[in-house]
């Protein structure tokens, strides 16, 4: 018998556990995709079309040929299989045709022994374009007689339409408020290009070192595009820079694999700033019309709304948006009567997918706005408005679904509400007043604003979707120590998923040293990266592998010892609490290896006619309190504080989920004040970091966050999807809190000066003069 | 190569003597001839700042600094903050203080954090987001970024000044 002592491992699931990746990313070890070199490589590079909708009559590469240093230019006659691909619908070529539907559509790639010859190589390509005229407003191109972008599709250009109907959709109300919301174009503009290696492999295959949001369905539609079996198209996890939903559809992928399978070389291919703008899905454009019914009480009455989503050429994964949009439309507030259409449209803007909070921040913005706007008419206190109709566990969806879980929608704006105030700003120090250190303004002119957002979001993927992920965990004794490994396809993009995943193994089997092995196609899928669902779905298998793992060991020691023992803190332990064994003791030589492919609850359809339908199997919720200092006339806005509270159902990792919430708060102040992709006549306007802004760590203010943890009796360890919630309501908060600094009606996202400063946009009367010192 | 030019360059505290093109950049010379990718290039165009390095102990972003004007200086790259496997205090409070998500952005703000807290530009939080400025973070880690920086700066005499 062993006489160790039981020592609990540190690093379990709710410790704020270092990243067992931080020791690379700060010492600059850590490989992305843009980091990768083979011996041998070459360069590929992308000709895009500068039109945005144009025929394409004729492709003659031979010019690109006969220069030194190229070794291969492609066009579509070169890709292998079908020349199709996309997440929901195979609507994208992999290389245009017959036909250019945006700017920035691929048309030709080349390979060469130089980025610079690669890119010389590209202006010898010849494309003789006729031009035709873009479909570039999503509501003209729903209507009867507009040019038809993809004629497969039966809905012309609409390509979903969810209706939902609950309770007495023409319900009449007391007080009724209606407004028009717009979103903006706002772009993922992670850090780390769209960049991977493509290696030609011995047996006709390819294997593929890319970042990305989920490696089996980048697989699998690599491998349909170029005629291969799946698994001959293998992919490995390169570190990756930033994702928020712009890697989950295909970029380089079967580029690079098309281009090094031709030359029979490694085919590296990076992205430069301004192609990644082309390179990428965006976040929808929304159109949103609202109309709020509600007693004089404040109680509402019914919610009717039309959402138009502008999906730009390609399908991506506009369907899902649309079902967020409107299923998440209303917000979390309880509401009997409601009358809700959303549409997803084909324009030949440039295509639409998914975002960080996609669809419900769209919604949220309209939503609340809304919320506030009946409020005034009200007469009420904005929050006390919002507490009255919050939804709570038991609430209905507009859907009929019932909240089956913690939905702490009250509680979490009592907490923003009643956070203090942070103090006046400084007037003798530009840092603390809008436009910064620029000197703009010198504090006359500048009033400041509170307001408030919450919203709601649906955690993994929904509508009936088999939506699963694989672990493969395996214990073994290395130099007598007990060792873990765990081995998924589930891919870390900052958010800290190879954190989780350890801490996991170490509670479930409490020992200390647990590897996360490379993410890669050998194992089965994960899932995709994104809507808030890893630590839900891998966690989840990750757990049950290792429960798997520990059941094995614990039968294998009882036949071993002769009697029954259970695993505590890495030690085998009789019924009595006595260390009877140490794992090494009882393993020896042998290895545990166990694989589960792990399922949420099951979700269900929405019903085509009425939207009626368990879609979403976890909700979750946040709350934000904005302060602002906006110089009304120069239209300047200082964000001077967020307050945000969040229910998480469990911290699996303290630290990182305070990373979420101020990342997905921060991306939300963006959208509020300074991010769009500008598109005119479906061209983009500002492809780089010049034009395109994005906060800066002086755009950030100081954040206030209580984390709720209310646990969800369905979820591993009750936790609850973290990385979306932050980003859909801040945006809300900080309008709201422009708005009541200037009294303007900002009814789209970003704001921009002119919105605030210039005459005419007023619906409201600007707030008395007192607040402006001079004037 | 006809059109190269020689350049010697002390990079990490190792002399290099490489032929580069005279349009080549900083970012591409140390990535793609001297094998240093812990340098990022996030825009190459002055707007990120995930390219940045030491010149002579000050840090510029090497997308806009061509290769051929760092001939004869002495360039420190992320690789060669550490010493002996020990990292240096910035990393360190990086680590600790998990001032990242992705990553990407990390190097180069390790870098610009060196040459703030020598500059003696890190003596409040309100300061350090002034001269951190020039640093995106997609992922947002700034409040960690701050704190990270205000900790190194601690320990390293530079808040002092
Ligand atoms: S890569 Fe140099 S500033 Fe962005
Ligand atoms: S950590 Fe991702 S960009 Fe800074």
């Amino acid at each position: 018998m062993s006489t160790a002592t039981r020592e609990t491992v540190a690093g379990r699931v709710g410790d704020s556990a270092v990243r067992p990746d931080a020791a690379l990313k700060v010492r600059g070890e850590f490989a992305y995709s843009s980091d990768l070199f083979a011996d041998d490589m070459l360069w590929g590079a992308t000709l895009r079309s500068p039109h945005p909708h144009a025929r394409i009559r004729s492709i003659d590469v031979t010019a690109a040929l006969t220069l030194p240093g190229v070794y291969a230019a492609l066009t579509h006659a070169d890709v292998p299989g079908e020349n199709r691909y996309g997440l929901d619908h195979r609507d994208q070529p992999v290389l245009a045709e017959d036909v250019v539907r945006y700017q920035g559509e691929p048309v030709a790639v080349v390979a060469a022994d130089h980025p610079e010859t690669a890119r010389r190589a590209l202006d010898r390509i010849a494309v003789d374009y006729q031009v035709l005229d873009p479909v570039v407003d999503a509501e003209l191109a729903m209507a009867e007689g507009a040019p038809v972008l993809h004629p497969e599709c039966p809905g012309g250009n609409v390509l979903r339409h969810v209706r939902i109907r609950r309770g007495d959709p023409e319900a009449t109300a007391e007080v009724v408020v209606t407004g028009e919301y717009r979103v903006g174009m706002q772009d993922q503009a992670f850090l780390g290009p769209e960049s991977g290696l493509a290696v030609p492999a011995e047996d006709g295959g390819v294997d593929l070192h890319v970042a990305t949001q989920w490696l089996h369905v980048d697989q699998s539609q690599v491998a349909h595009a170029l005629g291969l079996p799946p698994e001959k198209v293998r992919l490995t996890l390169a570190g990756v820079g930033g994702a928020f939903g712009a890697r989950e559809d295909l970029s380089m992928q079967v580029h690079a694999c098309l281009l090094a399978l031709r030359t029979r070389r490694p085919v590296k291919m990076v992205y430069g700033r301004e192609e990644s703008f082309f390179g990428h899905v965006h976040r929808h454009p929304a159109l949103l019309r609202y109309e709020h019914g509600a007693d004089r009480h404040g109680r509402l009455v019914s919610v009717r709304a039309e959402i138009v989503l502008d999906g730009g050429a390609y399908a991506s994964s506009t369907p899902a948006v649309v079902a967020n949009a409107a299923t998440l439309g209303i917000g979390p507030y309880q509401v009997p009567n409601v009358r809700m259409d959303c549409w997803g449209v084909y324009t030949n803007n440039p295509p639409c997918g998914a975002m960080r909070g996609f669809g419900a921040v769209q919604a949220c913005f309209a939503y609340e706005s809304q919320m506030d706007k009946l409020a005034e008419r009200l007469g009420m206190d904005p929050v006390e408005l919002r507490i009255r109709n919050a939804m709570r566990e038991g609430s209905t969806m507009p859907t009929g679904q019932v909240v089956d879980s913690a939905a702490p929608v009250a509680e979490l704006l009592r907490r923003v509400r009643d956070k203090p105030l942070p103090p006046p700003a400084d007037p003798t120090d530009p840092r603390d007043l809008p436009g910064g250190v620029a000197n703009t303004t010198r504090g006359d002119g500048v009033v400041r604003g509170v307001g408030y957002g919450v919203g709601i979001k649906n955690v993994a993927f929904s509508e009936g979707f088999d939506d699963y992920s694989t672990a493969r965990v395996r214990l073994e004794v290395l130099g007598g120590e007990p060792v873990v490994s765990v081995h998924t396809a589930a891919v870390e993009v900052g958010q800290g998923l190879v954190t989780v995943q350890q801490q996991i193994a170490r509670t479930e089997l409490g020992i200390a040293r647990v590897t996360v092995l490379p993410a890669d196609t050998g194992v089965g899928s994960a899932g995709s990266s994104s809507a808030s669902r890893q630590s839900y779905v891998t966690g989840g298998a990750v757990k049950a592998a290792c429960e798997r793992v520990r059941d094995t060991l614990c039968a294998l020691a009882a036949t071993r010892l002769g009697r029954e023992v259970g695993l505590v803190d890495g030690k085998l332990v009789t019924a009595d609490g006595a260390v009877a064994a140490s794992i090494a003791d009882v393993l020896g030589d042998e290895v545990i290896e166990r694989t589960v492919e792990w399922r949420h609850r099951p979700t269900f359809p929405l019903d085509p006619l009425t939207g009626q339908g368990n879609a979403h199997t976890q909700y979750a919720f946040a709350a934000h309190r904005a302060v602002v200092d906006v110089d009304v006339e120069l239209g300047l806005v200082k964000v001077v504080e967020l307050a945000c509270a969040q229910d998480v159902g469990r911290a699996i990792n303290p630290q990182a989920v305070l990373g979420q919430i101020h990342g997905g708060s921060a991306q939300g102040l963006g959208l509020a004040v300074m991010e769009e992709i500008q598109v005119v006549d479906g061209t983009v306007r500002n492809p780089s970091f010049t034009d395109y802004l994005i906060p800066t760590i002086v755009d950030m203010p100081p954040m206030v966050v209580d984390v709720l943890e209310l646990a969800d009796p369905h979820a591993p360890y009750g936790l609850r999807g973290v990385g979306e919630p932050p980003t859909i309501s801040s945006t809300p908060a900080i309008v709201a809190a422009i708005r009541a600094a200037t009294g303007r009606a900002l009814t789209r996202v970003p704001v921009r000066p002119d919105d605030i400063a210039l005459a005419g946009s007023a619906s409201r009367p600007v707030p008395s003069r007192p607040e402006v010192p001079c004037d | 190569m006809s059109n190269h030019v020689a350049v010697t360059v002390r990079v990490n505290g190792v002399d290099r003597e490489i032929e580069v093109d005279p349009r080549a950049t900083l970012t591409e010379t140390l990535r793609d001839r001297l094998g240093l990718t812990g340098t990022k290039k996030g825009c190459d165009r002055g707007e990120c700042g995930a390219c940045t390095v030491l010149v002579n102990g000050r840090r510029v972003l090497s997308c806009m600094t061509l290769a051929v004007t760092a001939h004869g200086a002495e360039v420190t790259t992320v690789e060669g903050l550490s010493s002996g496997g020990e990292l240096h205090p910035v990393q360190r409070a990086f680590l600790e203080n998990d001032a990242f998500q992705c990553g990407f952005c990390t190097p180069g703000q390790v870098m610009s954090a060196v040459a703030c807290i020598a500059e003696g530009h890190a003596t409040s939080d309100d300061e350090i987001r002034e001269w951190m400025s020039g640093n995106i973070c997609r992922c947002a880690a700034y409040p960690q970024i701050v704190a990270s920086v205000a900790k190194a700066a601690a320990e390293l005499g530079g808040a002092a000044r």
